[in-house]
């Protein structure tokens, strides 16, 4: 695998920052709004929310599956509680909590999946939040949404405070750039088109928008006809859109900070693997394979071949052999 | 394909006959000495016991050990203890409560349906197909029922944060949850009653159905909880010990906290607890009665 070191092309932001910014000014006009973690006031960005509402911060210290079942006891009484936790220990050490207690139960319950991915990238796989998709996927009812910038970090909290469902947001810690239009509205279940196309279609999540978007800038140059879709919901997925880009589109690319095993692109796959033997076009799906080595977030990334070049070459391999 | 729907039963509903019975029951309740009051609570758990026998009969599965060790404790508390409407589930500001041990659901339901949360017929559709009366519970099919349990370990911090909330709330409303001893092994429990200590919920409840029997052995031969009392008031909880089929100990261990202290209350019970051949055996924690068990079962619970 190739080691090569992509640099970032524009102005990138951590997503907490956005996140925190929007939570407490909702939570000034809402009291229903409160906060629960496992002693990440800080790594969830917290800080300033504690200091703003100490009686709405609930720190239950190191204690995840306590926080999740707190947590649905604070939503089945009323409250909006944002559970706050690094995200492998808020989807691994509490599963069993978010089936049953959330997703089972319907309790409304906002499962904040902070530094998601491999955000933690040298501190290694205990740290790596990649297998949350295929766990998450797994539960009926629960909403997972993966803000791939800014703007779609508010608005992702703004939805979860109107929802009355449960819902699995990542809290993207590793910077991006922003990817959305100023006056882009992100819907329930839906994909984001970012640019349109008919030779083959890139649907990228969270950090890997905008390495999708830059993958296309390679192939437009080339000739080739790209459309982008920002896979902003995991679940509901939008199968109209999968179908789209199959009907549309000569092949599909699916690129996610997470394993492949009953990911995003497993999931895509398995839309276009059950369209008839006409409509079906060929998937490619970048992910992780394996446990990650040592080392930096942008290493790994480029490790496990979610470049911008990466993703190009899938495309151009599926193209040219369907 | 879409992966969103989520498919469930139909919520039942109220049944206003019998909430009127229970209403009546709670006046007389009220009215009653004090042991006139708990001759009456004997008649409606061994009313409940009577149920889940033709439920579990009916089904031909379920855990009859834990069902009559729990009765005694969930009659007590939805006869005078819990401030609930069973004719409006959804009461602002009332008491909840969670079975944490959700296996011990027959209990629980023939009890929620003698309060009128639902119709008593419904009972005998236990564990049925497309049943709202799961085999463990399901507060989206089942009025009365606050949280789905099943998995151990779960209750008691869904109850630490449904206090909580009361007390954001400046809410007076109680909270009670019900676990197995047997379940006081999983750890998520003992990080609830480290939170439910530290945020001084003196409006919570934790009453541990101590029958000393589990699945498999007893517990002091699995692993060993004892001595409780001491781990639970070295986790800070304000402890009240009983005799869990004592109706006077019972209502007396659901008053308010004197300490400013969450309540833990051990309550002594016997697994089986009714019925002579089913008392304090532990192959009685999932076995099926038989035709003839069954009639003597009836027959001493009468």
């Amino acid at each position: 695998m190739s080691t090569t070191v992509t640099a970032p092309a524009a102005a990138v932001y951590d997503n907490r920052t956005a996140f925190a910014d929007e939570l407490i000014q909702l939570a000034r006009a809402d009291e229903r709004i409160v906060a629960v973690c496992n002693d990440s006031v800080g790594s969830s960005n917290l800080v300033a929310f504690r200091d703003e509402f100490p009686d709405r911060l609930i720190n239950v210290g190191i204690a995840e599956q306590n926080m999740v079942g707190v947590g649905a006891g604070l939503a089945s009484a009323g409250f909006i509680p944002f559970v706050c936790a690094a995200g492998p220990f808020l989807t691994g050490r509490s599963l069993e909590q978010v089936k049953a207690d959330v997703a089972y139960s319907q309790h409304p319950v906002i499962l904040c999946g902070m530094s998601p991915g491999m955000a933690y990238g040298e501190l290694g796989p205990t740290h790596h939040s990649v297998e949350d998709f295929s766990w998450l996927r797994a539960l009926p009812g629960l909403d997972i949404v993966v803000p791939a910038d800014r703007l779609q970090t508010r608005q992702a909290v703004r939805q979860a405070v109107a929802s009355p469902r449960p819902m699995y947001i990542r809290v993207g810690r590793h910077k991006v750039p922003d990817v959305s239009a100023a006056d882009s509205v992100l819907e329930r279940g839906r994909f984001q088109t970012l640019r349109d196309g008919t030779d083959v279609t890139l649907i990228g999540t969270g950090t890997l928008v905008s390495r999708a978007l830059a993958a296309a800038e390679l192939l437009v140059a080339e000739g080739l006809s790209v459309r982008v879709l920002n896979a902003a919901y995991i679940a509901p997925l939008d199968v109209a859109a999968i179908v789209a880009a199959a009907e549309q589109t000569g092949a599909i690319i699916t690129a996610e900070e997470g394993n492949v095993a009953g990911g995003l692109g497993a999931a895509v796959a398995s839309v276009v693997g059950q369209l008839g033997r006409d409509a079906r076009v060929p998937v490619r799906i970048l992910g992780l394979t394996e446990f990650a080595p040592t080392g930096s977030t942008d290493f790994l990334l480029d490790y496990f071949g979610l470049g911008p070049e990466h993703l190009a070459a899938a495309a151009r391999e599926a193209v040219l052999n369907g | 394909m879409s992966g969103t729907t989520m498919s469930q039963a139909t919520l039942l509903t109220t049944d206003a006959g019998q909430v009127t019975t229970w209403r009546e029951l709670q006046a007389e309740l009220a009215a009653a000495s004090v042991e006139a009051r708990s001759a009456l609570l004997h008649r409606r758990a061994n009313a409940t016991r009577s149920d889940v026998v033709r439920m579990i009969d009916h089904a031909g599965q379920g855990h009859i050990g834990g069902d009559f060790s729990v009765t005694d404790i969930l009659t007590v508390l939805f006869n005078g203890v819990l401030r609930i409407d069973p004719a409006d589930p959804q009461l602002t500001g009332r008491d909840r409560f969670v079975l944490s041990k959700g296996h011990c659901a027959a209990a629980l339901y023939a009890t929620l349906a003698s309060c009128g949360y639902f119709s008593p017929t419904e009972l005998l559709t236990f564990m049925g197909p497309l049943s709202a009366l799961n085999g463990h519970p399901n507060r989206n099919k089942v009025p009365g029922v606050e949280t789905n349990t099943g998995p151990l370990g779960h209750g008691l911090p869904v109850a630490v944060g449904q206090a909580m909330a009361a007390k954001l709330a400046g809410s007076d409303a109680r909270v009670f949850a019900v676990m197995g001893d047997g379940e006081m092994q999983e750890g998520s429990n003992w990080e609830a009653l480290m939170s439910g200590a530290h945020y001084r919920l003196d409006n919570l409840t934790a009453i541990v159905d101590r029958n000393r029997l589990q699945q498999g052995a007893r517990t002091e031969d699995t692993s060993s909880l004892d001595p409780l009392d001491e781990k639970l008031l070295a986790f800070g909880w304000e402890l009240r010990m009983i005799d869990g089929h004592d109706y006077e100990q019972l209502t007396a261990a659901f008053a308010p906290s004197s300490t400013g202290k969450p309540v833990a209350v051990i309550a002594n019970t016997t697994k089986g607890k009714g019925v002579s051949f089913i008392e304090d055996r532990v192959e009685w924690h999932h076995k099926v009665p038989s035709a003839e068990q069954v009639a003597l079962a009836l027959e001493e619970l009468a």
